[in-house]
Formats: C-alpha cells, structure tokens, sequence
C-alpha cells in the first residue's frame, strides 16, 4: 500500500491551496478528488469575488481569514498567473440605508479593512451607471475579482511540479486510523497516510462520519448567476453589492476577472441529497433579474451568454477550521462559504503549517515556479510568430470566440495536472466559454482530447463519468423504422 | 389520407381518397397540388439522403440518384446500417446498385478518403 | 504583408460565390477560410434541396458545395487561405489573420467582402434553467457530429425549435437510430419550409406541438428529461401546464445569429432587426470597401439566394477595388405593415432592376405587397402566401424611384 505523509480530501480551491502550501515542505502528499477534475464544486460556480473583509463579523474565523487571504491574492495570483483585478467594491444604499452601511464600516475598521462611506457624487466617479435610487455606499478600494477556478487548478499546478501527487475520480469510502496510521480507501485505490485533511466542501461532513468525528448539520445554499458577453464589460467597474441580508451578501453586478459580467447569485436552501446537482430555477433567474435591476438598471440581459448555479456549505456562522480533537493529526475544514474563496490561500498556509508542525516537516529551500500558459490573446506578435513557428498548432485557433488555439488546449492537456475532459480544458482554456458557447469549437475540441488520449470519439466526456458527449456511433443498434 | 401540399409556400391541407376506382384530391389549391396529392397517394417517393460508415472508421454522405417508394425508405436505412464501404470514393460515384431493388443506386455525394 | 484587391472572410457558400463574383471583374481574391476545406455549413449539411434555383437540380448541401468549390480552386486567381482564422480588421482595410501554415498574416485589402455565415443560440443565450448535464447540443453541433464524425450524440431526443435545422436533425437523428420524442416549437407556426415539416416529421411520425417551449432540464452527468409547457400569448410558459418528458439528449434550434464580431470598434452600420450590416444593393456596408453577403447579412432560407446575393457583392467589391464602383445618391428602404425587414435597406437612384427581399413578422394569405416611391406605387405583387421562415423579393425599376422608398402589405 502506498503511504503518504498528507493526504487532502477534496480538491477545490481550499484543497489545493492546502496541497500547494504543503509542497513547500518536504513531504510525500496527496489529493484525493472524487470528480473528474479539481474545480467542480462550489469552486467553479461562485462569484469570483476577493472580498475585502468588512462583512465578516469581528473575530471570527471568517473575518481572520478573509482579511489576511485577500492581502495575499495580488502577488499570490502574479506568481500563479491567474486572472485577478483589484476593482475595489460598493455596497450600495438607498436613501434611509446609511445606518446600516454605517454599521459595516465600523466592522470594517474593527477587521483592519480599509473602508470609506461615500455619497453619490463619489459613487457617480465609480459607476456612472448606478441606479438613480442608490445615495450611498460603502467602497471598499482593496477588494477584487478573481477566476476562481484558474486559480484552483493554478496551485493544483504548482503543487503537482513540485513533487505533489493528485489522483481523480476517486472518492473516500472508507477513512480508519490504524496503528500504522490513517488507512484511506477510494473507489480505486488504499493508501495509508500520517495525516488527513478534509477539505471535501459539500461532503465534508460525510467524510468526518465516516472516521467517527462529528458531522456537523450543513446547510447547502443554491445560488443563480448569469454571464453576460464580454461586449457588455464596461457597463460595472467595481463589485456592487446591496446592502446584505439575513441569506448573505446578495445579488450583486461585477466583472469577472477574465473580461464578462457576472450576476448573482440568489440563496435557496437545498437538501443534502441535492447539494451538488446545482439547479438554476427560473424563479431564482427572476429574481436576478430584480435585484440587478435595483443597482445597474441599464444592464443588458439580452447578451446573456450563460446561466448557471453554485451551492455553498454553511454549518452555522463560521468557518470550521480546526484539529479534530477525538482523532489525532485529523485536520478538518467544513462550512467554507463566502468569504471562503478569499480565505483560501491564508486557509492552505496555516492548515499546511499545522499539519507540518505536528509531523516535524522540513521546508524545502524553495518551490519550482509554475510556468504561465501561452495565450494567444496577451501575446506580442513576435512571441505568437515565434510560438508557431515552434509548433504550427499554436496557429490553429479552435476556440473562435476566445480565439484559443490548438497549441493551448494541447498545453491544458498535458498539463501537470492533466485535463481530460471538455470541461477541463474549458476551465483552463476557456475554450467554450465565449458567446458561441462551444458551438464552433466543442466537437473539434472533442476531436483533439480523442486524438491525445487515443481514445475513441464516443468516449470523451463533459466532465465526470456518464457525461459522454456522443456516445454512439451512427447507426448503432439501428432498428428498422 | 390526409397531407400537406409541397409544392407551394402555400401548404394546402389535402384530403385524397380513392372512390369507385378513381383517386380524388380535395383541399388544394391548384392543378399542381391535384398533382401532388395523387402521386403522394399512389406512389408516394422520396429520394433518401444519409451516411455509410467506412470499414476501417469515418463516414461519407451518400443518396438515392433518384426517389425511392416511401414504404422501402425502412429497407434502405436498415441496409445502410449494415453497409460498410471499405475503399476511396469520389462524388457521384456508384457506392452500390439498387441495394434494395427499386431501381435506385446509392451514390456517394462526397468525396470518401477510405480512412 | 499581402495585397489583394479583395479579401473574403469565409470560404463557404458566400464566401466563394463571393471569389467568383470579384473573378469574373477581374480582380486578385484572397479568400480566408478557417476550416481545413472550402464548404462552410454546406460540408455537414448531408440533405438534399439545394440548387433548385441557382442549377436547376436538387443537390445535397456537400454537392452544391463542390460546384463552388471545384471552379474555386481551379481560379488561379484566387488564393485560398485554409485553417486561416481573422482576427481583425480596420475600416481601411487591412485584415489581419493567424493561420498554422502562414503564422500571423496582414492583408491589406481594396476592398473586403464579409461572408462568416451566422452561429447558432445556445442554452445560456435562451438562459435555460435546470441542471448542466451531457446531453444539451444545438442542432448544428450534433449535426456535424454525426454527418461529420459519425458519431451520434443520443438515442431518445426532444427538439426545441421547428425551424429547418431542428426539422432536418429530426429526420437525420431518427435514420440513424435515434428515437425523437417531440418537437416542440414556442411559436403558433413552424419558421421551417413546408416541405421539412412533411419530409421530416410527418414521414417519421415526429409530434409537433405548437405554442410550446422547454422550460427547464433534468440530470446531473447526463440529460435525464425535460419539462415542457405550452405558452401564453407574450410567450410565456403556463407552468400549470408543465409536463415532464424522459429524454437523454434536447437538441436546440431556436435561432441564428449573424457572427458580425470582426465589425465591433468599427463604425459600420448595424441593423438590429436582421443583426447584420445596413447595406446597399451591391451589398456595400456604410464603410466604404466593405461589402456583407449570405448569413453574416442576413439568415437566409436557401443557399441559391446566398449565391446571387454574393456574387453581386463580389463583383461590387471588386469594382470599387478598382475604382469603378460609381454611386449616386441613395433612398432608404422602409418596412412597414407586416414587412419586419427589406434588404438592401438602402438603393441608388439609377437604371436597371433592384430585387428586394423581405420577411414578413407572420403568416399572410392572399395579401399585396407594395412597394411606394415619392408617393407613387413602383410595384404591386399579388401573393398566395408569405411566412416568416420563407424569404420574400420583389423587383423594382430603379429608374421609378424618386424617394425612399416604402415596402408593405395590404389586404
């Protein structure tokens, strides 16, 4: 049986930012993740907001991690090269809302965040398209917006050239401690590690069932969104929120960090059974609709070009990050919604630090750095010359709306991590993410992960298992008509 | 029998039956459709469009080089499942003769590098 | 750096009616195709009834293909630029392309023809709710998977949209051994030729349900179902009404939208009734040098008006190429009273004909078209009937007109 050091459950984007922060030590590590990729869960399907930190409440865990996680994404997001702008954020009032924006700035303060309460005027320099009826705002200029699944799969990456091991669409059945250690067992595989770690959002409470720890009730929350094209970008600069309620921070307007308009999410409290199906309902699209329509009036909805849903996992207030104290060297992570996405990198260096103490691990001298992908669209032509003329694949665009070329998907397939769906190279690519929605490039990029993975057509998958995108062949099974 | 006319934008609904030996068109529109309706009732035909897979992988574009009896199109598809055309062909080449005995080749309305 | 008289962006139907337009005026043509052959749509299209009018034959989508193709590859005079994507171009013309053979190219262009055909409307363009499984295709994708690749991309299929595309892959999905359950199409008419509905549907004994949309999907890895619902007067779904159908694919055809992208940042007119350029009737747009034919223009019905509507604009553009493209003062087109849409939206004062085309905004019978210049009629065109889904035209002397001019139906 292999043994490990660490192993990580869950590779979202706490998971990986664990893993990565574990790669700068000497040890023997692994991630396990049940879906066909790391970024399936709530980490694909958020907001994409760095958040400054004055809507957590005063000493807690989220407002400790949120303030220090959002100081790390500048320099953390250049070294991973992964698309982050700090637009800085608004939350917008009407008139009577000054004492409530009034109350988050001094919890803004008392967190260490840099706020001001600003008057219309102001607001007006930011967003020359606010609502007519919003008078006041809190702007917070340190807060941003980030891809949070690039990021995710970034430092999955980055841990993985450094000598991390993650292995997927294997999921935890079993999690014992034995004498020799914590015995894992996967659909696939057994592994025996020294230390465990449960960052598996959603079923995070099931793993700690599964080693006799508590498992605390989760609430899952389902959240609507839609992308706007990218010709829409221009119409918000910052993150405008209103002001938040007993359900969360609210619909809000933004860019997205790779150029789109991003609108949402609503809050519908799911069952567990269903926490992952990640359902949009038209109600929850309508009330979309509304909310936008009370900050940024003149946004366009027709140049929708996506609609989807995220679930967040809540157990009661605050995160829960903390040493199991009934299991030794058991680190556990549950509840890690908004500011969860901020908190991520500040969550993997302290949890990466905890769990080296307790084993005595040695930092390395440094990391490997992770090398950036070639992008058609943020090269010179002299590199983009230079590109094809090393291999003429970087010529071929595939993704016409994105303009991706051949050469990246195939850098998103040979990836440290691989990709080996569609929606793999999606996420790393964005090939499919443009207005055509994959219309023009799917079934060549279809064609290209057949030809790399020497597999047939009929095989290649969406995503996790079951999602063949044309699983027959013509005339298969033809019965006469 | 009931159809809709298609020789026109128009779309006349037509009404054909067969009386005292004689086929009669009720609901078009014009002679053309009188037309139409009785050739739909008697002999109605089409000429079939579809694909042959390659013996060794990939599929070519063929069709009828002429209409075939409606009730034969289930014959044609059945046997175009089972087909499999194992060398190179070019557009308008005879792929095969009358497979399902109406007199129609199949032809091939691409080019087929025999993959 | 390269020189053409005229360069073409898209090498399908348009594209190289467009070549062979621009040749027969003698011009040097550079014709960018992003794909690895000429063809466009065509090459996937594997039915028949194209060519009825341009050749006097019934020809499969590939066929007709290869007609163009064939006298376009033959032109010593056009220089054909495969796996040659645009990335793009200025209102003085200069195209800028990557292609992997050619590496980053710059064509600097007398004048350009646009021909990139049109995109289909996504799920999210619909913003349809439920789930995001495999399963969820719109009816051109699984139309190249099959026709192209061989491949089918599931067994038990619903189809949203009547219009010819979602016909013909009801068809085409049924002959390789799909089962399609229902089309549902959100309007009280079909957008689709008469001919599909029969040849298509009723042969196959396909449901049609009118008045119906798909308002949500089920399935987490794959497509399990969809609810449909019939729809009220504006369009929306009677939820009361929903009804859950078993399904493992939805194919969707509920749109096409001309793929003008390369024009954002430029100046040139846009309508936003047809989503394509505001042309004349040699199909120049309000930029000089830039002419606009086939689907980027306009969505068409039948590839033969394609052609004609692109040579025109080929032949133009070469002849302002060369200087020789002289114009007078123009009128506008206006729609009214049952026209949504007239192309050319603008004509010159001069000789000879103008054909116009036009769709109607729903189904007419027995109604007049008539077209009024200057207050007088130029043309009065008795019709059977006229539906959205079938381009309409009517010719009209130039030399009658003396003022905009108005295209409307009466009764």
């Amino acid at each position: 049986m292999e043994k490990f050091d660490v192993i990580v459950i869950g590779g979202g984007v706490v998971g990986t930012a664990v893993l990565r922060s574990l790669a700068a030590y000497k040890a023997k590590t692994l991630l396990l993740e049940k879906a066909s990729d790391v970024a399936t869960g709530a980490s694909r399907a958020n907001s994409g907001i760095v958040h400054a930190g004055y809507d957590a409440e005063t000493g807690t865990k989220k407002a400790f991690f949120n303030v220090k996680g959002a100081a790390m994404f500048p320099s953390l997001t250049a070294e991973l090269h992964v698309p982050y702008q700090k637009t800085g954020s608004l939350v917008a009032a009407r008139e009577g809302g000054l004492p409530a924006l009034q109350a988050l700035y001094e919890r803004g303060v008392a967190n260490g965040v840099k706020v001001e309460v600003i008057d219309r005027k102001r607001i007006l320099e930011l967003e020359p398209n606010i609502s007519p009826e919003i008078a006041y705002a809190l702007y917070a200029p340190e807060a941003g917006v980030v891809s949070p699944y690039k990021l995710t799969i970034a430092q999955a990456d980055h841990a993985v050239i450094n000598g991390a091991e993650i292995r997927l669409e294997e999921k935890v059945v079993s999690l014992e401690k034995t004498a020799d250690g914590f015995a894992v067992r996967t659909e696939k595989g057994e592994y025996l590690a020294s230390y465990v770690i449960n960052a598996a959002g959603a079923g995070a409470s099931e793993v700690n069932a599964l080693i006799g720890e508590d498992a605390p009730t989760e609430t899952h929350a389902v959240g609507d969104y839609y992308i706007l094209d990218s010709k829409e970008a221009g119409v918000v600069n910052t993150v405008v929120f209103p002001l938040p309620d007993e359900k969360g921070k609210g619909i809000l307007v933004a860019p997205t960090a790779d150029g789109n308009v991003i609108l949402g999410p609503t809050s519908r409290k799911v069952p567990h059974e269903v926490a992952e199906e990640n359902e949009v309902t038209r109600e929850g699209l309508a009330l979309v609709r509304e909310g936008v329509g009370r900050l940024i009036p003149c946004v366009n909805l027709r140049s929708v070009i996506r609609v989807y849903a995220g679930t967040r996992t809540a157990v009661g207030s605050d995160f829960i990050i903390e040493e199991s104290k009934k299991v030794k060297n058991y680190f556990m992570l549950l509840g890690i919604c908004s500011p969860g996405l901020t908190s991520a990198p500040a969550i993997g260096e302290y949890v990466a630090g905890v769990a080296a103490e307790a084993l005595g691990l040695k930092k390395k001298e440094k990391m490997r750095p992770l090398p950036a992908r070639f992008h058609l669209t943020k090269a010179t032509e002299e590199e983009i010359e230079d590109k094809i003329a090393s291999d003429s694949a970087y010529g071929r665009i595939v993704c016409r709306c994105e303009k991706v070329t051949e050469g990246e998907i195939l850098e998103a397939i040979r990836s440290p991590l691989p990709a080996h769906t569609v929606d793999a190279v999606k996420r790393r690519v964005r090939a499919g993410m443009g207005r055509c929605q994959g219309g023009f490039c799917r079934p060549r990029v279809m064609e290209i992960l057949s030809r790399e993975l020497n597999i047939p057509l009929s095989k290649i998958r969406l995503g996790d298992k079951g999602s063949e995108i044309a699983p027959y062949e013509v005339k298969d099974g033809y019965e006469k008509v | 029998m009931n159809t809709t006319c298609i020789m026109c934008p128009m779309g006349c609904s037509l009404t054909v039956e067969e009386k005292d030996g004689a086929v009669i068109v009720t609901g078009n529109g014009c002679p053309r459709g009188e037309k139409y309706g009785k050739a739909e009732f008697t002999h109605p035909e089409r000429v079939v469009t579809t694909l042959l897979k390659g013996t060794y992988g990939g599929v070519v574009s063929v069709k009828t080089d002429r209409p075939i009896p409606k009730d034969k199109i289930g014959d044609l598809l059945s046997w175009a499942a089972s087909f499999r055309l194992d060398h190179a062909v070019k557009t308008g080449d005879v792929i095969a003769e009358s497979p399902v005995a109406c007199g129609a080749n199949v032809v091939a309305t691409s080019d087929f590098k025999g993959r | 750096m390269k020189k053409f008289d005229v360069v073409i962006i898209g090498g399908g139907p348009a594209g190289m009616a467009a070549a062979l337009g621009a040749r027969e005026q003698g011009a040097s043509v550079a014709l960018l195709e992003r794909d690895d052959r000429l063809g466009g749509i065509l090459n996937q299209c594997i039915h028949n009834g194209f060519g009825l009018h341009y050749f006097g034959e019934e020809l499969t989508g590939p066929e007709y293909a290869k007609r163009f193709r064939d006298k376009v590859l033959a032109d010593k005079g056009i220089t054909v630029f495969l796996e040659a994507m645009v990335l793009s171009l200025t209102e003085d013309r200069v195209v800028r392309a990557i292609s992997p053979t050619a590496g980053l190219m710059e064509l600097h262009a007398g004048a350009i023809v646009l021909a990139m055909g049109c995109r289909e409307r996504s799920a999210g363009a619909i913003a349809l709710a439920g789930t995001r499984p495999a399963g969820i295709y719109t009816a051109g994708m699984a139309q190249r998977l099959s026709n192209v690749e061989g491949y089918l991309v599931g067994k038990e299929v619903v189809i949203l949209g009547s219009g010819d595309i979602g016909l013909i892959m009801a068809r085409r999905m049924t002959s390789e051994g799909a089962k399609v359950k229902l089309v549902a199409e959100i309007m009280p008419f079909s957008s689709g030729l008469k001919r599909n509905i029969v040849q298509c549907l009723n042969d196959y004994d396909i449901p049609l349900r009118y008045s119906t949309t798909v308002t949500r999907v089920t399935g987490k890895n794959r497509l399990t179902g969809v609810y449909v619902a019939p729809v009220d007067e504006k369009m929306n779904p009677i939820l009361e009404k929903e009804e859950y159908i078993p399904c493992d694919t939805l194919l969707l055809s509920v749109g096409l939208i001309p793929e003008n992208d390369l024009l954002t940042g430029t100046s040139v007119e846009m309508s936003r009734v047809t989503s394509g350029a505001v042309v004349d009737e040699f199909r120049q747009t309000s930029v000089p040098g830039i002419f606009s034919a086939g689907n980027v223009l306009h969505v068409h019905d039948l590839v033969d008006n394609v052609s004609e509507e692109a040579f025109v604009a080929g032949a133009s553009a070469a002849k302002f190429a060369k200087g020789e493209l002289a114009l007078s003062e123009t009128v506008s087109v206006l729609p009214s009273n049952g026209v949504r849409y007239a192309l050319p939206q603008k004509v010159h004062q001069g000789e000879g004909k103008v054909k116009i085309y036009f769709r109607v905004d729903k189904v007419y019978r027995g109604r007049t078209v008539v077209v009024e210049s200057g207050g007088e009629v130029v043309k009065r065109k008795k019709t059977l009937v006229m539906a959205p889904g079938e381009m309409q035209n009517v010719e009209v002397d130039k030399a009658l007109i003396k003022g905009d001019l108005s295209i409307y139906t009466e009764e």
